[in-house]
């Protein structure tokens, strides 16, 4: 698929190779994607990150490559932190001691600074993040993308082409005009053979705190995600309702599964990842399995 | 030759505005459309230019997409939405063969289009053209506003919502905007409340004000809150007439007010 016809494709080719090796001692990689801009995609990575680092024995990795707007940094409480060079490569930015997260955000002078930036040049910081951050042995790597279908999200196929990527987790919320944009996303899925692990429909519903009676902010007048993963034959991971302290606890860098425990947000949040994890499992034991069967 | 085709597609414009934000799903493309019914409601011709061309949310709203575009001798006829053809619009909407097909280009192959869309678009005499572009500060951006500097637009438009996580892309955008001479017209503070319709309790769901501190601390205007209304979302989504339910929507009053403050700026003592 990505044949070299010009020295550009044989530069990438050998960024590829180099990046498979660092890849090697990442055992799983998911990739966070929507078509639509502020559906939650930021939100969710770090997320299931804080979900997947809960298991201690887990190492877990989040690399944010939205290069224009950067959000993951203030959402897990870690803006203004510096990213550090040595001889192994770049440290990541450690949250907890098996949680590490990697932002072009750590690289800006401050709050006011923009990227901007036409595609090669991000091109070219994505394929640094890969290939010379010093992840160490990681168990779960998850990429958080910003929305569309442009030059960041080919980039980071192609990069990992030879990596092996478990599969993307599609993040909408449930009306028509989000579905649009996600059916597009996952027809760049098919198109570049990115496998899907599922989609989560987030801002799904949300509970009056007076009168308990429950509104739909974001109507699903065309049967929301579910009716949309049904007839593609996708996987609906589960439906996230709207709580007003999740952009709270986003917006105080804090994890929202220790600010609200018991909103049902979180509720939905940890069976999601829980699906996300049996997922990963599975396809483990299988690439087990074909690469015994290639030996 | 090319140079006069170039200036006579762009000659009948009175204003021309960009609606942009750091942020992704803040609205651009809500704000945009309500913007234009804004202004055509107070008698404006408006055109509409769709610059997202990975997300093109507005032939949806308007209930156009599907239309097929036509050429004349000047270039591509815009797509007319309403019956006395007041609002116009142009999207890559209406290039693609499904709805379902991704538009999966890198940089150049975004820019070109958006050049031949600045430039062989047949607008015809308009009051304002409204630019709707995609969230970041990136190949649309910057090839959108070098296009269109030679037209001197009147300026941007930021739409961002009350959270903090947005007000920080949205800080970015004012870099952005400074960096490339591009005006600051003002901010505008989207999805800023919640009425539950069964109880008229008001519910900040993405927190409330941070629109307004970014304005004060950026020295720029603010233009107002505008609050969320599911009703005014249903009907986009329903392709029901938005036009006419526009005008009853709790969001309108805010919106005829943005509207009439861009009317202030164009007037001569306004600026």
């Amino acid at each position: 698929m990505f044949m070299a016809q010009t020295l550009g494709d044989a530069f990438a080719f050998a960024a590829i190779e180099e990046i498979k090796e660092k890849m090697k001692i990442v055992k799983h990689k998911i990739l966070v994607l929507s078509g639509k801009g502020g559906v939650g995609k930021s939100t969710f990575s770090a997320h299931l990150a804080y979900g997947l680092a809960k298991d201690e024995t887990k190492q877990v990795a989040l690399l944010d490559i939205d290069i224009c707007g950067p959000s993951i940094p203030k959402i897990m409480g870690i803006e203004g932190e510096q990213v550090h060079q040595s001889g192994s490569g770049w440290s990541p930015v450690y949250v907890e001691e098996n949680l590490c997260v990697m932002s072009v955000g750590f690289l800006l002078s401050g709050p006011d600074d923009a990227v901007i930036w036409r595609g090669p040049k991000k091109n070219g910081m994505i394929k640094q993040f890969l290939r010379d951050v010093d992840w160490g042995e990681i168990d779960y790597l998850i990429v958080d993308t910003p929305p569309g279908t442009s030059d960041e999200h080919l980039s980071i196929v192609q990069y990992l082409s030879s990596s092996n990527i478990d599969g993307a987790v599609i993040i909408t919320t449930p009306q028509e005009i989000s579905l649009q944009d996600v059916r597009k996303e996952i027809n760049f899925c098919h198109k570049v053979k990115l496998p899907i692990i599922g989609v989560v429909e987030n801002m799904s519903g949300f509970v009056c705190p007076k009168c308990k009676t429950e509104s739909q902010i974001f109507p699903p007048t065309t049967g929301g995600a579910e009716k949309m993963c049904q007839n593609l034959n996708i996987s609906l991971l589960g439906k996230v309702p709207l709580d007003p302290q999740i952009g709270k606890s986003c917006d105080q860098g804090q994890s929202f599964f220790s600010e609200i425990p018991e909103s049902p947000a979180t509720s939905s949040y940890r069976n999601i990842i829980q699906r996300i994890q049996e997922y990963c499992g599975l396809h483990h034991s299988q690439e087990k399995l074909s690469n015994q069967g290639m030996e | 030759m090319e140079e006069i085709d170039y200036i006579c597609n762009l000659a009948g414009v009175g204003h021309i505005l960009l609606v942009l934000s750091g942020k992704g799903g803040v609205g651009k493309s809500t704000i945009s459309t309500e913007l234009a019914l804004a202004l055509r409601h107070v008698g404006k011709k408006v055109g509409i230019l769709d610059v997202d061309l990975c997300g093109p949310s507005i032939p949806q709203m308007l209930k156009v997409q599907g239309k097929g575009v036509h050429q004349c001798d000047s270039g591509w006829v815009p797509v007319f939405v309403d019956q006395d053809k007041s609002i116009s619009l142009m999207s890559i909407g209406f290039l693609l063969e499904k709805p379902d097909d991704a538009v999966v280009w890198r940089g150049p192959k975004k820019n070109a289009l958006i050049k031949q869309f600045i430039s062989d678009v047949t607008w015809g005499d308009l009051d304002f053209l409204i630019v709707d572009t995609p969230p970041g500060t990136s190949d649309e951006h910057i090839s959108a506003v070098e296009s269109l500097r030679p037209y001197k637009p009147l300026g941007a438009v930021l739409v961002t919502t009350p959270q903090a996580v947005s007000v920080g892309d949205v800080r970015r955008e004012l870099t952005f905007c400074k960096k490339t001479g591009l005006q600051v017209i003002g901010i505008v503070e989207n999805m800023s409340g919640f009425v539950c319709p069964h109880c008229l309790e008001c519910t900040n769901l993405f927190s409330k004000g941070g629109g307004e501190e970014l304005a004060r601390h950026a020295g720029v205007p603010f233009l107002g809150c505008v609050p969320l209304d599911p009703q005014l979302t249903q009907s986009l989504e329903e392709g029901r007439d938005f036009i006419q339910e526009f005008p009853k929507s709790s969001a309108f009053p805010a919106l005829a007010h943005i509207a009439q403050q861009i009317l202030d700026r164009t007037s001569p003592q306004g600026s």
